[in-house]
């Protein structure tokens, strides 16, 4: 979230798409209908009339995977009816940035694109640059080839009648949502998204997203109270273990996994180090070695000095141009290329997508460590549905690990906010926490590269592993070290720093190896006094909106609101003065943390040659409502999901997205526009199960209120199957089948996508058949393919094909 | 005795069934075996070891789709028709403290079937012996400063609880409020009962038995008459 959950309660329009939070985030609503009170319109767009939905104004419905199609409409009524926000849209984003000749787009495709590879060459979308090295820009939006004109030109396509044809929104209902939620363009309104998995689950996962940000930036959302971008997150830590880098291609605090041609330290820092010529711009990853150095010291460090490149040798290298998913290990898994596999607090054979590839998979395993609460489908996929246990050689261990309140440490939530928790009962019987597991996993890693002979064994050896008090993981000694400690005594902005004291924010890390951090975005969270993740005071600040920046602490730098500096204009005076994030007062900013404290530009003409353009993070200091660095087009296109109940896309000749990957094994069948399977499917959760049900499904209290896997669809579809409310049936797609009870009901409506009806029906995914008893209750990710975004590799498992039968 | 009261807005409820489950949780009560029957709503319906279910019901009004939910309990009657039909004190009692309509295991000396009868709200269950169970208001909590589990738990507020006063004043000033966007709302037996709710709509919509109907403690009033006469009555079945 760039904003974070009690801010809700501040905004004028809260639209809820891609995410049905009053089921899987229902405390978030107590700050839905606080803004609610308040006279705020809340939308709800879901294929399917949720709970979030009975609580709306206005709901509409949209088929899955057609959200592009949904929000380029509103872009392109934002745009025909002048309702963007000129000044914020000319000041703070690159709507003004001319784009070089080579860039077009024709048939679906934008310029550079190589079939054989899907992939974009994405030089072609270069800006042009004046001499100095600056993008060239046109503030008046007029040129031709500037973005502004560009976006105008791209959604001019994304007419009512179109959008409406490949959504199944009934073109009223578009209209009412585009009506009231662009309303918040207005100076002083906020509107806000709450959005989840209904967005990112797709192969257009990562555009979707984008699409949502062009509006906010067009509406001048961003940065202010009410306003953002706000992903709810799926689980209590899912932003901190992101920012603590569980995903293969970043290091923790968002830096980059070296690539192979990164052949040195500085080779590596030379090329994920933005340069810009604008001395207006901030381009704070300009940092960039001084937080990657003092992550090699953290990891190793007096083992890692100037002569050995910090360690940087020691560490593996991706390979270039190579992904390293979680689709892509499964895939490799499936290849029978990986020996050896950890399975740890995850249950890969129902929470991932296609999971009968991935319970397959497991069996070209030698061995396979499943550390859990409970034996899962995972650990026990050799005696799983379909599996004679005889023909499996995989080893399989189980390491009990306790739960979260049986441990002291942080978890980091989807405002961004790190909150320290105490324990609460000691572990149960012989139960270890990830801590304790995972240290003791690395002593005995490094007794094991002593002996002689082992190949490579410095990035063993010279870890710094000594995260441990009296025998036992210790979660503030690691916090501590995330947060990072001078190493020798040095004098920085006229204060000195005693060697072995805590860096007070990241402004003092260096890149000459005198400090060390773990993770510099947490710098900050843990200093000389104290732990800030443990305060819990209950005072606002000065602006009373609901920031407490006093209860525990947030990245970066204890901001609550991130892009602020776009909630006032150029004077530093805040659009709404009601609500109001940050003010100039003439001297010094107050209330949030500013992004940056340097004083407001005054004027785009005569800019003050201390202030820094608002959008800090980015190399020119503008937000990109074009986005080059994306890996499927600088803008959001609509295209078909991998499976689709379409021939074709009625937006374009190129049917799904050029860039997403295709896998190709023989457990990853497509059925798109088939007879065999002509029902779109979608997943999703319920409040009574957590996640894939491992913590939910064996207690009973629970499975009472929820006790099995069901698939809901409208009367119609049951009436054109002969199907009865309650009764069970199976549903297949191209890659599997299950048993589900069928809900009737008339949530679910059929949709009329040019000019023929398509049904779609939803299951929740929380069941495997490990439990309940019965084992009947299987998962929804038998049908689910492995696809996914091209950017994140997250996989499509929100939009495919099935077919609904009687039993 | 003013006592302490309940105020359920059904707007804010999310049907997260959280409520549901603190109670089994506080009460120690063990989990029904369930199937889907093609709703959310689960278990089917209240139950000696169920006091509290959320119904789901789904209408059309005005064209529109509503999906409304209901967290249904006891609702702790002013007077309480089944305290009246029991009138043996040993198996149904009101803690003078807080209002709690209390259920005992003791109560060989009433008639369950008439207590069951009596409850305008369709509360009341039995366990095969013949013992009669239903929400207690968590009185061993309020007794000692703590809410009712339900309340503790419900993440939007839409459970409250407090002194009956201060309920009242927040139901009806919500009701103000709530009045202007859903002309429909009303608080369901605000006089009658502790346990009052908030709707936007016709309150059958929500659950045959959200309001007691017109006479329904006008009758109760007739069944403690009726008690009255009732050892003459047995009497004469006994001739």
């Amino acid at each position: 979230m760039t904003n974070h959950w009690i801010d809700i309660g501040n905004s004028d329009c809260i639209l809820i798409m891609g995410s049905n939070a009053a089921e899987n985030h229902p405390i978030s609503f107590k700050y839905v209908m606080k803004a609610m009170e308040n006279g705020a319109k809340l939308i709800s767009v879901d294929p399917r009339f949720t709970k979030t939905s009975s609580k709306a104004d206005i709901y509409a419905s949209l088929r899955s995977g057609t959200d592009i199609a949904f929000l380029g409409g509103m872009i392109k009524y934002i745009l025909d009816n002048d309702l963007y926000n000129k000044e914020c849209v000319a000041a703070y984003t690159n709507a003004s940035f001319i784009v070089g000749k080579d860039f077009s787009f024709k048939d679906g495709l934008f310029s550079g694109y190589d079939a054989k590879n899907r992939k974009y060459d994405k030089s072609k979308w270069a800006f042009e640059m004046d001499k100095k090295g600056c993008p060239e820009m046109d503030r008046s939006l007029q040129h031709s080839r500037c973005v502004f004109r560009l976006l105008k030109k791209h959604y001019s396509r994304y007419n009512l009648d179109l959008v409406s044809k490949i959504t199944g929104t009934p073109k009223a209902d578009l209209l009412k949502v585009y009506h009231t939620y662009t309303a918040t363009c207005a100076t002083g309104k906020a509107g806000t998204i709450m959005y989840a998995m209904g967005w990112t689950q797709h192969t257009v996962g990562t555009q979707n997203i984008r699409a949502m940000a062009i509006i906010q930036l067009l509406l001048g959302n961003m940065g202010v109270a009410g306003g953002g971008v706000n992903a709810l997150r799926g689980e209590s830590n899912v932003q901190g273990s992101t920012d603590h880098c569980l995903l293969w291609h970043i290091w923790p605090g968002y830096l980059k996994t070296p690539r192979a041609s990164n052949v040195s330290l500085e080779a590596y820092n030379k090329k994920w180090t933005p340069k810009s010529n604008d001395p207006l711009s901030a381009n704070w990853w300009q940092n960039y070695p001084k937080y990657s150095v003092s992550l090699l010291k953290s990891f190793f460090g007096g083992n890692a000095n100037h002569e050995n490149d910090f360690g940087y040798d020691w560490l593996p290298k991706v390979d270039d141009g190579e992904v390293y998913s979680w689709l892509d290990l499964f895939d490799e898994m499936y290849r029978g290329t990986i020996n050896g596999f950890f399975a740890w607090g995850q249950n890969p054979a129902c929470g991932g997508a296609n999971a009968g590839k991935n319970r397959k998979a497991m069996a070209n395993l030698d061995w396979m460590v499943n550390v859990n609460i409970f034996d899962n489908e995972t650990g026990s996929f050799w005696r799983g549905p379909g599996m004679n246990p005889s023909d499996i050689k995989t080893e399989v261990f189980m390491l009990p690990c306790c739960v979260s309140v049986e441990k002291e440490g942080s978890i980091t939530n989807s405002g961004r906010w790190m909150q320290w928790r105490y324990q609460g009962p000691k572990p149960l019987g012989n139960t270890r926490s990830d801590g304790d597991i995972i240290m003791e996993l690395g002593f005995k890693l490094k007794e094991l590269y002593k002996h002689e002979g082992v190949s490579f064994p410095e990035a063993i050896l010279n870890l710094k592993w000594d995260y441990m008090t009296n025998g036992m993981y210790d979660s503030h000694k690691a916090a501590r070290e995330i947060n990072g400690y001078f190493l020798k005594d040095v004098t920085l902005k006229g204060k000195k720093y005693k060697k072995g004291t805590l860096v007070p924010s990241f402004a003092y890390l260096q890149a000459d190896g005198s400090t060390s951090s773990g993770n510099w975005l947490y710098c900050n969270s843990y200093t000389e006094k104290g732990n800030m993740a443990a305060r819990r005071s209950r005072e606002d600040a000065v602006n009373k909106i609901g920031l407490y920046p006093d209860f525990a602490w947030c990245w970066p730098v204890n901001r609550r609101i991130i892009y602020n500096r776009v909630s006032v204009d150029l004077k530093g005076q805040p659009w709404d003065k009601e609500h109001w994030v940050i003010r100039w007062t003439g001297e010094k900013w107050i209330g949030d943390v500013p992004d940056g404290g340097w004083p407001p530009l005054k004027s785009l003409e005569k800019p003050n040659p201390k202030s820094k353009w608002a959008f800090i993070m980015r190399k020119h200091g503008y937000a990109q409502i074009f986005g080059s660095g994306r890996s499927d087009g600088p803008f959001p296109e609509h295209y078909e999901p991998l499976e689709s109940p379409l021939k074709n896309n009625l937006m374009s000749k190129q049917r799904m997205n050029p860039a997403a990957p295709v896998y190709t094994t023989d457990a990853d069948s497509v059925a798109s526009n088939s007879p065999e399977f002509p029902i779109v499917g979608t997943t999703y959760r319920v409040s009574e199960h957590w996640q894939t049900g491992l913590m939910t499904r064996p207690q009973p209290w629970l499975l009472e209120l929820q006790p099995q896997v069901f698939v809901e669809m409208s009367e119609e579809l049951a009436k054109e199957k002969g199907i009865k409310n309650g009764e069970r049936v199976k549903v297949a797609s191209a890659r599997g089948s299950l048993e589900c009870t069928a809900i009737v009901t008339k949530r679910f409506k059929p949709f009329k996508i040019a000019g023929k009806v398509v049904h779609e029906v939803g299951i929740p995914f929380h069941f495997g058949w490990r439990w309940p008893e019965s084992g009947s209750e299987e998962s929804s990710n038998l049908l689910t393919p492995a696809t996914g975004d091209p950017n994140t590799r997250i996989p499509e498992t929100k939009a495919f094909m099935v077919n609904v039968s009687k039993l | 005795m003013p006592g302490k009261s309940f105020f359920i807005d059904t707007l804010l409820c999310m049907a997260c069934k959280g409520c549901q489950a603190a109670c089994k949780q506080w009460h120690d009560l063990p989990a029904e075996k369930t199937v889907n029957r093609g709703t959310y709503q689960n278990p089917a319906d209240l139950s000696f070891v169920t006091y509290k279910l959320v119904r789901f019901n789904e209408t059309v009004i005005d064209g529109k789709l509503k999906w409304l939910f209901f967290p249904d309990q006891c609702r702790h009657c002013m007077e309480p028709p089944c305290e009246m039909t029991a009138d043996d004190p040993r198996a149904i009692f009101r803690d003078p403290a807080t209002g709690a309509v209390i259920y005992t295991a003791d109560n060989k000396n009433i008639d369950v079937h008439e207590v069951i009868e009596s409850c305008p709200y369709n509360i009341p269950r039995t366990a095969r012996d013949g013992t009669l169970a239903k929400c207690d208001m968590c009185n061993d909590r309020v007794r000692n400063g703590l809410l009712p589990a339900c309340v503790k738990t419900c993440p939007t507020g839409a459970m409250n609880f407090g002194d009956r006063e201060e309920m009242l004043v927040m139901a009806r000033r919500r009701l103000a409020t709530v009045k202007k966007i859903h002309p429909k709302a009303k608080l369901l037996d605000p006089d009658d009962v502790r346990v009052i709710y908030l709707v936007t709509e016709d309150p059958m919509l929500y659950h045959s038995f959200a309001v007691a109907s017109n006479s329904a403690f006008d009758i109760s009033r007739k069944v403690a008459l009726n008690k009255l006469l009732r050892p003459l009555n047995r009497l004469t079945a006994g001739l």
